[in-house]
């Protein structure tokens, strides 16, 4: 197979889903009526209750609103990975994950491009967060919005494994109720991505460790630093880390053999 | 292309599913692979089409064997799944082209062997239409025009006519045994409705696992000491 294949392939990827979104583009909507209600309903109720001080990458006081926006742009990551990594194995999208299976090129590129795929198309929506953000202040600067790009990207690729090695491995968590409960809420609330990890500390020390060692946080505190155009290495380190080795885990996992639906129901 | 299975057995945890299925398949023509529902078709296409790992024996397929060399012998393979695979919001086209990008093929390539497929098959007129629009029937046509874009030699269809009516089912059969005549295409047919099968076809009866017959139509029943398939196949397996 030839780079002119593998780049065919890559196109046609990325161009399904979002053909997909455009055809369902009412639901991701709606996904965003999710992190918008938090942005402007949560945060104004509980910035009078948690003060912020001076933190980086921030140089001056900020609101809460400013605080979370961040955090909320991979929550959304977050509930589109888990949500399309399971339909890539159980019913809505098995049909189509048959016929990508199929292809001759080689499986990890194939789900590693369908797991960039699905990003892309989340960021989309990130963006599209952050252009409402503006309407409740939460003004990052310019150029922020570009240096984000990898850390967004990034951090979709390291949901999107997850999700792809929890589908695949752990059966009883076959429905989004169940990956909600046990995946989703766990590694946003143990995070930094609603309150900074110094003022858990003070809360709640065993909690502060669990956050440390999320790598959700460290995904959203390098979403914050590259949106304020501030470096952090040690969050941008962790996440693409853990991104690399759940991905390779994941693509390694996805096995026929452990998604025996791939073959059909025993007839 | 000639397939060669050699000892396959499959168990799904304690269940063994297939159990020690031995055949050759020679080169063009139609195959039938008859067997009542439960008796093990759809998991040999899933190893067929590596969809399920191998646990025992190999798959050859034009000689390659599918553990060594996987990629070459997808290349050589379309597949109709017995549940619909398409995208029902896309456009016909948007589905075949989806397909052939799987493929390493071009927009431009995608575009002229999809339009040439669809031609054949009387669709090209509804290339721009959501497949959501089209019947059972015609979405089945789509989905082995796909099967096809990327010029395989093989073509595996696993219970293609279900959901269909009689006339469907049997238009859609006779479209595919032209397929095996104009294009020297090897087929294998999948299917638990005898008539789908004709006397003189190669059959291949699977039933609990086991592959009961193999061989043409009419030499089986020969075998058998029946006087066609139909009875054939309920003596073996008490189904049909």
């Amino acid at each position: 197979m030839k780079a002119a294949h593998y780049w065919h392939c890559f196109v046609g990827i990325q161009t399904r889903e979002w053909l997909r979104f455009w055809q369902q583009r009412t639901r991701f909507a709606s996904a965003l009526v999710r992190p918008l209600l938090w942005l402007v309903v949560f945060a104004a109720g509980f910035r009078a209750v948690l003060g912020i001080s001076i933190i980086p990458p921030y140089e001056t006081y900020i609101t809460y609103e400013t605080y979370i926006a961040p955090g909320l742009c991979g929550m959304i990551i977050l509930f589109n990975s888990m949500q399309g990594a399971l339909s890539m194995v159980y019913d809505r999208e098995l049909g189509s994950m048959r016929v990508l299976l199929m292809s001759p090129l080689p499986r990890p590129f194939l789900l590693v491009t369908k797991l960039l795929a699905m990003g892309v198309v989340s960021i989309g929506q990130v963006y599209v967060f952050l252009l409402l953000a503006l309407l409740v202040d939460v003004e990052p600067p310019l150029w922020g919005y570009l240096a984000v790009l990898p850390a967004l990207l990034l951090t979709s690729l390291m949901l999107g494994a997850l999700g792809l090695l929890i589908a695949t491995w752990i059966k009883q968590l076959e429905n989004f109720a169940g990956v909600m409960n046990f995946v989703i809420f766990p590694m946003f609330f143990m995070s930094s991505a609603l309150y900074p990890l110094w003022r858990m500390n003070e809360a709640s020390p065993w909690l502060y460790w669990i956050s440390q060692f999320n790598p959700f946080t460290h995904a959203v505190e390098a979403i914050r630093f590259s949106l304020y155009l501030e470096w952090n290495p040690m969050a941008y380190g962790i996440t693409a880390g853990v991104a690399v080795v759940l991905a390779l885990l994941a693509t390694a996992g996805f096995r026929p053999q452990r998604t025996k639906i791939l073959g059909g129901k025993p007839a | 292309m000639t397939i060669e299975a050699r000892n396959i057995s499959f168990r799904y945890g304690d269940k063994p599913v297939l159990r020690e299925v031995s055949f050759a398949l020679t080169s063009g023509g139609f195959h039938a692979l008859l067997g009542p529902n439960g008796a093990g078709k759809s998991t040999l296409f899933g190893l067929l089409t590596r969809l399920l790992a191998l646990q025992q024996g190999d798959i050859l397929l034009a000689g390659q064997s599918l553990k060594k060399q996987p990629a070459e012998a997808m290349r050589k393979i379309g597949v109709v799944f017995q549940q619909n695979a398409l995208d029902l919001d896309l456009t016909v086209r948007q589905n075949l082209q989806y397909h052939a990008a799987l493929h390493g093929m071009s927009r431009k390539e995608a575009r002229a062997r999809g339009d040439q497929e669809l031609e054949r098959f009387g669709l090209l007129n509804r290339a721009n239409e959501a497949v959501r629009q089209l019947n059972g029937g015609h979405r089945r046509r789509v989905e082995i025009a796909r099967a096809l874009l990327h010029q395989p030699s093989l073509l595996l269809l696993d219970e293609p006519t279900v959901g269909l009516d009689v006339a469907s089912r049997k238009a859609l059969n006779q479209h595919v045994r032209n397929l095996c005549d104009e294009d020297g295409l090897t087929v294998l047919w999948a299917t638990h409705l005898i008539e789908e099968v004709r006397e003189d076809d190669r059959v291949l009866i699977l039933h609990q696992g086991q592959l009961l017959a193999d061989g043409a139509g009419n030499e089986i029943c020969e075998a058998e000491g029946t006087h066609d398939l139909a009875e054939t196949f309920h003596s073996l397996t008490g189904a049909g």
